[in-house]
């Protein structure tokens, strides 16, 4: 017998839709007997005959016929408004029930997950946030995709340090030490910024491998950031940033994470030593207490439980500038220290791997974003690229922020090929597979930024395709 | 009256005061800005803390510390505890990328890994891709072993380098690799010409390179010559194997998740359907933690109007009852009756009144009483 929350949930996802009661279900005979039960006052029956009656309902209005979205149905109107339900006849709960609150229970299908088989470890591994689940451009701070080399750690703010040095007095007269409260106490920004990593779509370089949009495109996130700029910092203790134009970020965790930050990004004022994330402190999995915050660059530069700062005046060859995060290009040639994030975009809904229940109007929405500034426009095509239509961007349009875009579209019922295309603010248009290809070849792992296809057949299923 | 010109004065001299203590004064009209002092933030770093964490070596190897470590030395330590994860020589992928193979006499020369341009070969090696010897230096140092990362000597890490390029034929058995000699070695490397910073995404002008993408997309808005052809996509074998979507989408809105566990349904929307496709199983991934089920019923028959668990309303508190009466033998009769029919006196003169709630609902909110009304 399914549990209240499952009939509810049900119940939720069935009202106002014509279909056949499913499996496992109420048939007839099940339904006579929670009637019967409701009229003896079982009042927790009550509300399953409810849903139960919706059901029956819509089959006897629709029979064979074309299913409706919110159907009539036959007998003077639908259960859902004509019995009042429990929470309307009942008292609702109290404040302070959960000190710190939760999604609804009816939201546990958006989670971050895994992709089964990327990873051998859960350590160094890779949680993709649910963007097909996602509304305008901030991601929810437990849905922010989560990518660690080395395990992550909920670190103490009390005994967290911020090492600011250079090697050479020429490059930075005054070493310094940080705690969290002396950091906190300093002139902070928030700003909203996209965090990707730089592998986000690596598993599509070459053919489609991967389901849905949280796999093709969930190491994407997008939240507003609060903290000191580094250049405050640096220029506390006195920093040279004519000779050290190279600047080290190290992390406090085992694996040490160290990426070269370009000072120039730094000099803008952009990069940010941050404790806070949409609104309250980072999460844990995010490098509570400080991260880096390198607007526009890959995501394994935003370096977590950051602990030192180096300047220097040469790169520093990092692990993850060597061994990884080098893009392979066709004659072999590594590229090395590609850090920005470039023009890029894709539909969210509808996306892979979802049904779209009817014919008619659809509201086509997706993200956009560039590592070089603002997105300027974008273009949405339902014929695989033939046609496009500029789609409207919605407020706020941020420099090196997600930008939520939306179109209108209706639906005939046969298939379509959705695609959106993206431009920023230099100019630059986001690519298809073919023309990033053409350049790249398919085996650079790093930095896929083309065009993504969602291939709408017939029977409502949106499909991750590639055109060639 | 006094007294409100003595505060007055006494507010006046504290602002006088402490007006020098702001940390970023304005700069004075016409005057150059003065960077703002922040006061009381931060200290210096001592030589020995700054010792303790300057670990990093760069390419030129200032960083890296006096020591030597041998092949042979290498091999043990790699043994002990290296192999585990990277297999006995450095091939493995069970748990990581392999670390060794792929690389040729050739490519020493060369100093490029010529299999790169080979889209046949199998994998990526750590050794196809290393340029700079101090890059495996620094990051053994840091973070290996994975699970007891800096705990591996100074000596400890110059032989497992040592050792992982003996494996990869670039250094003799008996060779021994120190702070004197890494340069030498750096010259061997059989992918140390493989990198370049040409490109447009470093986002700087540090490396001289240039700042103009090298893809660029159309703009054609109609028309356009298109790729409309469905070349990849994956097969149905394929269909389930990040698990069922159906659980992977929101329940409300304007789709669902597919149902992946079974094939995808032919017919198209707006047809008569054997089967709704997205409706036969709106299904919650995981399972909803079920509040307690007393808890409910409290919620739906209107008990927590007037009391709360822990506290008192106009009734007493859960706790409060399930302390008095909880210990008696008889508390779940006793609770479900008293539920059931209301009463007055035990708890003051405010009177409870007969619910109409189920026998069995009382009784299981009774029971819930009867263990210590737990949340």
């Amino acid at each position: 017998m399914p549990t209240d929350d499952e009939t509810t949930s049900r119940a939720a996802a069935m009202s106002g839709r014509l279909l056949k009661a499913p499996e496992n279900y109420l048939d007839a005979a099940g339904i006579q007997t929670v009637q019967a039960e409701a009229r003896q006052g079982r009042r927790d029956f009550i509300r399953r005959a409810f849903s139960a009656a919706a059901a029956t309902a819509a089959v006897g209005a629709a029979g064979a016929a074309r299913a409706q979205a919110n159907p009539l149905p036959t007998e003077g109107g639908d259960p859902n408004i004509l019995t009042l339900p429990e929470h309307s006849k009942t008292l609702g709960q109290g404040v302070g029930v959960e000190p710190y609150g939760k999604p609804s229970k009816f939201e546990a299908n958006v989670q971050r997950r895994q992709s089964p088989g990327l990873s051998q470890t859960t350590q160094a591994s890779v949680a993709f946030a649910p963007l097909q689940s996602l509304f305008g451009i901030v991601t929810p701070s437990g849905l922010h995709f989560e990518r660690h080399h080395q395990g992550w750690y909920d670190i103490g703010p009390s005994k967290h340090r911020l090492m600011v040095h250079a090697d050479d007095a020429m490059l930075l007269k005054k070493p310094h030490v940080f705690t969290m409260d002396e950091l906190m106490r300093l002139p902070s920004v928030s700003r909203f910024h996209f965090v990707e990593c730089g592998a986000n779509s690596s598993m599509e370089w070459a053919n489609v491998a991967v389901p849905t949009v949280q796999y093709t495109h969930g190491m994407l996130s997008c939240s507003e950031f609060t903290g000191v700029p580094l250049r405050t910092v640096l220029e506390m203790c006195g920093v040279d940033a004519k000779r050290g134009r190279f600047v080290l970020a190290e992390g406090a965790d085992g694996s040490g994470m160290t990426r070269t930050i370009p000072m120039s990004l730094i000099e803008s004022g952009e990069v940010l030593l941050a404790w806070g994330q949409n609104g309250e402190m980072l999460r844990p999995a995010q490098g509570y207490p400080l991260r880096l915050v390198v607007p526009g660059v890959q995501g394994v530069s935003w370096v977590k439980y950051l602990r030192r700062i180096k300047v220097g005046d040469q790169p520093f060859a990092t692990k993850d500038e060597v061994l990884g995060y080098a893009d392979l290009m066709p004659d072999g040639q590594q590229r090395q220290y590609t850090s920005l994030m470039e023009v890029k975009s894709v539909v969210t809904t509808p996306s892979g791997g979802q049904v779209l229940l009817d014919k008619g109007f659809y509201n086509i929405s997706g993200l956009a974003w560039s590592g070089r500034g603002k997105i300027r426009q974008v273009d949405v095509s339902v014929d695989g690229g033939r046609n496009w239509r500029p789609a409207r961007l919605e407020t706020p349009v941020l420099s090196k922020a997600l930008t939520r875009f939306n179109l209108d579209w209706v639906w005939d019922g046969r298939p379509a090929l959705i695609q959106s295309r993206a431009t920023d603010e230099t100019g630059q248009v986001q690519a298809t597979y073919r023309q990033l290809r053409a350049v790249r070849g398919s085996r650079s792992i790093y930095h896929n930024n083309a065009i993504q296809t969602w291939l709408v057949e017939a029977n409502g299923e949106v499909k991750n395709v590639q055109l060639s | 009256m006094s007294s409100c010109r003595d505060l007055v004065a006494a507010l006046t001299a504290v602002l006088c005061l402490a007006t020098p203590g702001w940390a970023a004064k304005p700069a004075p009209a016409g005057a150059a800005p003065v960077a703002p002092v922040y006061e009381g933030i931060g200290r210096a770093a001592t030589p020995s803390e700054i010792a303790a964490w300057n670990i990093d070596v760069r390419p030129d190897f200032k960083g890296l510390p006096k020591g030597a470590g041998s092949v042979a030395k290498g091999q043990d330590v790699w043994e002990g505890k290296c192999a585990s994860c990277h297999g006995i020589f450095g091939e493995s992928g069970e748990v990581f990328s392999p670390l060794v193979g792929g690389t040729t006499k050739d490519d020493i020369k060369t100093g490029h890994a010529a299999r790169l341009t080979d889209s046949g070969f199998p994998g990526r090696t750590a050794m196809m891709k290393l340029s700079t010897v101090s890059t495996l230096w620094d990051f053994i140092n840091r973070a290996m072993p994975w699970t007891a990362p800096k705990s591996l000597s100074t000596e400890e890490v110059y032989a497992v380098t040592a050792y992982l390029l003996n494996m990869a034929g670039v250094l003799p058995d008996n060779f021994t690799l120190s702070d004197r000699n890494m340069a030498e070695v750096q010259q061997l490397l059989p992918n140390r010409n493989g990198m370049t910073t040409r490109h447009a995404m470093w986002p700087g002008n540090e490396f001289g390179g240039t700042t103009k993408p090298d893809v660029q997309g159309s703009t054609c808005m109609k028309d356009c010559g298109t790729e409309a052809k469905v070349a990849s996509f994956l097969p149905d074998f394929a269909r389930n194997a990040h698990g069922n979507l159906a659980e992977q989408n929101r329940l409300v809105g304007p789709q669902r998740g597919a149902d992946t566990t079974r094939p995808s349904n032919p017919a198209p929307v707006g047809t008569a359907r054997a089967t709704a496709v997205a409706m036969t199983s709106p299904v919650v991934a995981t399972a909803v933690a079920a509040a307690p089920q007393a808890l409910g019923l409290l919620q739906r028959n209107g008990c927590v109007a007037c009391h709360g668990v822990d506290n008192k309303i106009v009734g007493p508190s859960f706790r409060d009852i399930a302390g008095k009466h909880g210990a008696r033998a008889d508390a779940v009769a006793y609770l479900g009756g008293k539920i059931r029919a209301g009463g007055s006196g035990v708890w003051g003169q405010v009177p409870m009144p007969p619910q109409t709630l189920s026998e069995d609902d009382a009784k299981a909110i009774a029971q819930w009483l009867a263990e210590g009304a737990k949340k």
